[in-house]
């Protein structure tokens, strides 16, 4: 496996969106108390009039952004993924969705990364919620490049968005790759005899299995998928095609996620897929993130068994984790 | 509603998005059909759009729509939003070193909603001179009054504790309401709320303080009956004149 330095999506957010404040005063950011674990700390130190501490109060915080946005700013409003989309939903639904106001609701330590707070804290959910709502647009980057490069093109897009942070550092994956865009995917990896369609922090996760499967005779094509919604329907049918079997990785339950969302796109493909996510349960405390993932059989090696499954190569994936579910 | 479209707010309809402008938010959205009307006097839109209201297709949708509606602020009617809406406009009209203010009618039932308080806190805390708040307060909710279904009193005390400037009126008393929305637009150093004790259905006898007209439909006989009643009440003004 190739090594990949390491870095923190959160920071890379925090300073991207300072720098962007530097050139456009329409920026704005909203946080609930949370702003030195958002990293948007920041610009609360650069910029302490465009940086505005809403407390405790994410419903207040969502609308408030409504009301900004209305008035021509493009807020950015900041919490934990749980609490942005859980606590604040019908906010986002009616105050900014319906509306299809150029809001960014930023998801911090979404998925398990949360790993010490447990299931009240850790999202298993977020991309289900948001992808239920009509104009919204996901992006789910699986490194802090792709943090770089998704922060200008949703300035310059002026429409709903959730972004969905990780609380922990990722390998830079894409140094060298092509930019991430709002209208397509990016294949990562060659392959022949299936595709894995991964997202966020499973993308590296996707590359290792390949590599792993690539000694044993099976050759993997990886696609990232950093916006789910909406998703690039005509590129994903056009990765599917030619292959045996699909597989999708997501750190997110596979009701209503990345899983959920690819396989309805491929319903006509009559292809086997597999889905490695959380299955239809809350989250834990635990001692790492690393340790819940492996929990949670969010792994290479899981991704690699589902991949034999869905060539028909094992007894099918379901069996993989007897705790997860 | 008449005293905000046809005196207190500073609009103009041929330039319904002008940035000088003041902006009213109607958070209590069920009342949208009376802001329909206003709207429509004042030539936001043709009059002919209200016979089209709440049909398919229309720009006048059930509950207020900024996208389908010239005029229409924001998207409101999931109650108790309104006002963090309105203070949103409100800091970026901070930010932007507007005069304008920002107007926003909650309905005093909504006010069970616990983001309505949130805001409160949050314009309080940041001193957002440039907001009135109007609480309409007829005492009645979708199911009964507010004093039996949950009870907001004592309400001027909360909105004093909470660090806003309270007038409290008839909202009946039109001199009443255009004064105390004149003293509010120009207080300063806090935002200002004005409680307007008003009595739901007011003038219409079938429907006064009648919680239970709250979503009802008017019959054909009661439609003829209350537009006799407005139609004397509108003639009796013009002859007082």
């Amino acid at each position: 496996m190739a090594e990949y330095a390491l870095r923190n999506l959160r920071t890379a957010y925090g300073e991207t969106l300072v720098s962007l404040m530097e050139r456009d005063d329409r920026i704005v950011v909203l946080d609930a108390d949370l702003c030195r674990s958002t990293m948007t700390v920041l610009v609360e130190q650069r910029f302490p009039t465009r940086f505005f501490e809403m407390g405790i109060a994410e419903q207040n915080m969502v609308a408030t952004a409504a009301g900004l946005a209305l008035e021509g700013k493009i807020p950015f409003v900041n919490s934990f993924a749980v609490f942005a989309c859980g606590r604040a939903y019908d906010q986002i639904r009616q105050a900014i969705a319906l509306a299809r106001l150029g809001v960014t609701i930023v998801g911090s330590s979404a998925g398990l990364s949360d790993f010490g707070d447990g299931a009240t804290h850790q999202s298993v959910e977020d991309v289900s919620l948001m992808a239920s709502l009509p104009n919204m647009t996901i992006i789910s980057p699986s490194d802090a490049r792709d943090v770089e490069q998704a922060l200008p093109l949703i300035v310059e897009c002026r429409r709903p968005v959730y972004l969905r942070l990780t609380r922990s550092d990722l390998p830079v994956i894409h140094e060298g790759l092509p930019p991430l865009d709002l209208t397509g995917v990016r294949r990562l990896r060659d392959g022949r005899d299936v595709v894995i369609f991964a997202t966020g922090s499973m993308v590296v996760k996707a590359l290792e299995a390949a590599e792993a499967l690539e000694t044993q005779g099976t050759s993997a094509r990886v696609v990232d998928v950093s916006t789910i919604k909406p998703l690039a329907i005509e590129a994903v049918i056009a990765e599917a095609r030619g292959v045996r079997g699909v597989v999708t990785a997501e750190e997110h339950s596979i009701v209503g996620g990345l899983g959920s969302v690819v396989s309805r796109v491929l319903r006509g493909l009559c292809l086997p897929i597999e889905f490695v996510g959380i299955e239809d349960c809350f989250g834990t405390s635990g001692e790492s993130h690393v340790q819940l993932m492996e929990h949670y059989g969010l792994t290479a090696p899981a991704i690699a068994r589902a991949v034999e499954a869905a060539l028909g190569l094992s007894a099918g994936g379901r069996q993989r984790n007897a705790r997860n579910g | 509603m008449a005293a905000l479209y046809f005196h207190t707010l500073h609009l103009n309809p041929s330039e319904p998005k002008a940035s000088s402008r003041d902006r009213f938010v109607l958070s209590k959205g069920h009342a949208a059909l009376i802001q329909y009307a206003a709207l429509a006097e004042r030539g936001f839109f043709p009059l002919e759009e209200l016979d089209r209201v709440k049909t398919l297709g229309s720009m006048l949708q059930g509950h207020p729509d900024c996208l389908r509606t010239p005029g229409i602020e924001a998207n409101t009617g999931s109650l108790g939003q309104g006002l963090s809406i309105a203070n949103g406009m409100a800091l970026a009209g901070k930010l932007n070193g507007g005069t304008h203010k920002v107007w926003v009618l909650l309905g005093d039932g909504e006010l069970n909603e616990g983001q309505v308080w949130e805001a409160a806190m949050f314009a309080a805390h940041r001193k957002l001179d440039n907001i009135v708040a109007i609480v309409d307060r007829n005492g009645l909710q979708a199911m009964g009054s507010t004093a039996q279904r949950l009870n907001t009193d004592p309400l001027a005390a909360k909105w004093t504790a909470f660090g806003w400037c309270v007038a409290e009126i008839d909202g009946h008393d039109i001199v009443q309401i255009v004064s105390a929305l004149e003293t509010a637009r120009a207080h300063k150093g806090s935002p200002a709320v004005v409680i307007a004790r008003t009595v739901k259905g007011k003038g219409l006898p079938f429907a006064e303080n009648n919680f239970a007209f709250h979503n009802g439909m008017m019959s054909s006989e009661q439609f003829h009956a209350a537009l006799a009643e407005i139609e004397q009440a509108i003639a009796e003004i013009r002859r007082e004149d």
